[in-house]
């Protein structure tokens, strides 16, 4: 992974990246009209938890894939979500991973 | 959903072709020649890919391609030498020629290459307008068309831009470098400037309808990390970066929902993008840590972050902001800058000290067609209820300016003095 977070530093592309704990480190908040709800980690019953993000710019939707389609997994699965943007004309891409159990 | 087979080639080709150009012109010696192969290489891509699927290495795929005509041609080109014997004394010059040389050298110091043609693309025998589209073109992988679109010129305009700037380097025999020794200072401050020019005309667009224009400061950002990543020791660079990316934040605070330019004391500071503030900061720390002589990026990016870190107008470290621009006024000698330390004065010790400094520039050569002075003076004016005379001073700049919705906003300040 440090190769290919090398490689989208020197194309400055990188703006963020974080790897996250796994989820028995975690808590989740679960929102029911004014009441909110602590459940702690782990969470097993999850068919997707997220264990890392990038955060990229890329000019479109095309380039962050291209970008996605390089990280060095074997499984697991990437999805590329566009940061928003008031005028919507900042390309910038957001990818996150959401590592299957 | 599927995305088109073009757009995935046209993604991949904006990531590989620095690398593969600056692999490709280390081998040939000429960009011209080296585009050229490059793009036959991409050609053969869009025959192929659509057909068998994109490779799983497709950068690997396009040098390697590239790399074979690369070599070809030399043949070529040394069986053709062999033939003339009038260019056969030219070539004994460069030995190197000759041979076609082993193809593995071209996969060393990748990083090398980009900077060697970032070097070359901004050298100071190019005028400044060819230097800015060749290194949109080569390091930024932008289109003929897409340049000529960012900069609202005529696309054959940029095309010969290009042609020109390619040919005066070949003519030039500008060695394929980066610059050692004397040279490499003003040679690295001839690449910030271009890249900074990119930047900044996005930021502030000196012309057209729109007040900012967001692609060209992400291509001037990007290429700023780029060489921060690869000359890692250079203080300026990581200067540039930091005031790039400080300004950068604010882009989304900068113009209204209706397309308005929203100025620093009216933005809403919550619209202020705090990653790349967060990496403005970094970088400019990283700048401060390489030297304790601050250049003129360094500073600016100094000055940049005293807004970053306040929470408004008010809480701004204006003594600071001050010092800065009285230490970039020293470096630059810029009357441009002066203009600035008056605003800063003005916001530090009050708008009569402010204009003082102002007043003292209104006779200064080379402020006499800029509007942002007129617009300071007015502005500083209105601050000492002298209304009649701001009033005239933003009609002025208003005049002045080339961008219609800068001219707008002067106007409607002009107005509001009018009725008062």
């Amino acid at each position: 992974m440090g190769a290919y977070n090398e490689e989208l530093s020197r194309a400055g592309v990188l703006l963020a990246g974080e790897g996250l704990h796994p989820s028995s480190k975690g808590a989740r908040v679960r929102f029911a009209d004014k009441t909110r709800a602590v459940v702690n980690g782990p969470f097993v019953e999850s068919k997707e938890l997220i264990a890392g993000f990038w955060l990229i710019q890329a000019r479109d939707l095309a380039e962050a894939l291209e970008w996605a389609k390089r990280i060095p997994f074997d499984e697991d699965e990437v999805e590329i979500r566009q940061v928003f943007d008031a005028e919507d004309f900042g390309s910038r891409a957001h990818a996150r991973t959401a590592n299957t159990k | 959903m599927t995305l088109d087979p073009q757009a995935t080639i046209d993604a991949i080709w904006r990531i590989e072709s620095p690398k593969i150009v600056g692999g490709l012109t280390r081998l040939v010696r000429d960009i011209g020649t080296a585009e050229d192969l490059a793009h036959d290489a991409l050609v053969a891509a869009l025959q192929q890919w659509p057909r068998d699927g994109v490779p799983s290495n497709p950068g690997a795929w396009l040098m390697a391609t590239a790399k074979h005509r690369a070599i070809d041609h030399l043949r070529r080109q040394a069986l053709h030498a062999r033939k003339t014997p009038a260019m056969a004394a030219e070539w004994t010059e460069s030995p190197s020629s000759h041979t076609a040389p082993d193809a593995t050298d071209l996969d060393d110091d990748v990083g090398d290459d980009v900077l060697r043609l970032i070097f070359a693309a901004c050298h100071p025998i190019l005028p400044p307008e060819q230097r800015v589209a060749l290194t949109l073109r080569l390091i930024g992988g932008l289109t003929t068309a897409e340049i000529a679109r960012a900069f609202l010129c005529a696309e054959p305009t940029v095309a010969q831009r290009i042609v020109r700037a390619k040919r005066a380097i070949a003519n030039a025999r500008v060695p394929f470098e980066v610059p050692r020794g004397q040279d490499r200072r003003a040679r690295l401050a001839a690449v910030l400037d271009v890249v900074y020019l990119i930047f900044n005309e996005g930021y502030t667009a000196t012309s057209g309808d729109t007040w900012t224009r967001t692609p060209l400061c992400e291509e001037g950002m990007r290429l700023g990390r780029v060489l921060a990543s690869l000359l890692p020791e250079e203080p300026e660079v990581h200067g540039l970066s930091a005031l790039m990316q400080l300004h950068g934040s604010r882009l989304r605070a900068r113009r209204s929902s209706s397309g308005e330019p929203v100025l620093l004391d009216a933005q809403e500071r919550s619209r202020w993008d705090r990653v790349l503030i967060r990496r403005g900061l970094a970088a400019l720390d990283r700048a401060e840590r390489l030297s304790t002589t601050p250049g003129a990026y360094a500073l600016q990016a100094g000055i940049a972050a005293c807004h970053a870190r306040a929470r408004g107008l008010e809480e701004t470290d204006w003594p600071r902001i001050v010092d800065l621009y009285t230490a970039l006024a020293y470096l630059t000698g810029s009357p441009v800058v002066e203009l600035n330390r008056a605003v800063a004065v003005g916001m530090a010790s009050g708008p009569a000290a402010g204009l003082a400094i102002v007043d003292a520039l209104v006779t200064s050569a080379a402020l006499t067609t800029y509007h942002y002075l007129p617009s300071v003076r007015g502005h500083l004016l209105e601050q000492l209820g002298r209304a009649a005379e701001a009033r005239v001073e933003f009609q002025r700049a208003a005049a002045l300016t080339k961008n219609a919705q800068e001219r707008a906003v002067l106007l409607a300040r002009a107005e509001r003095l009018g009725s008062a």
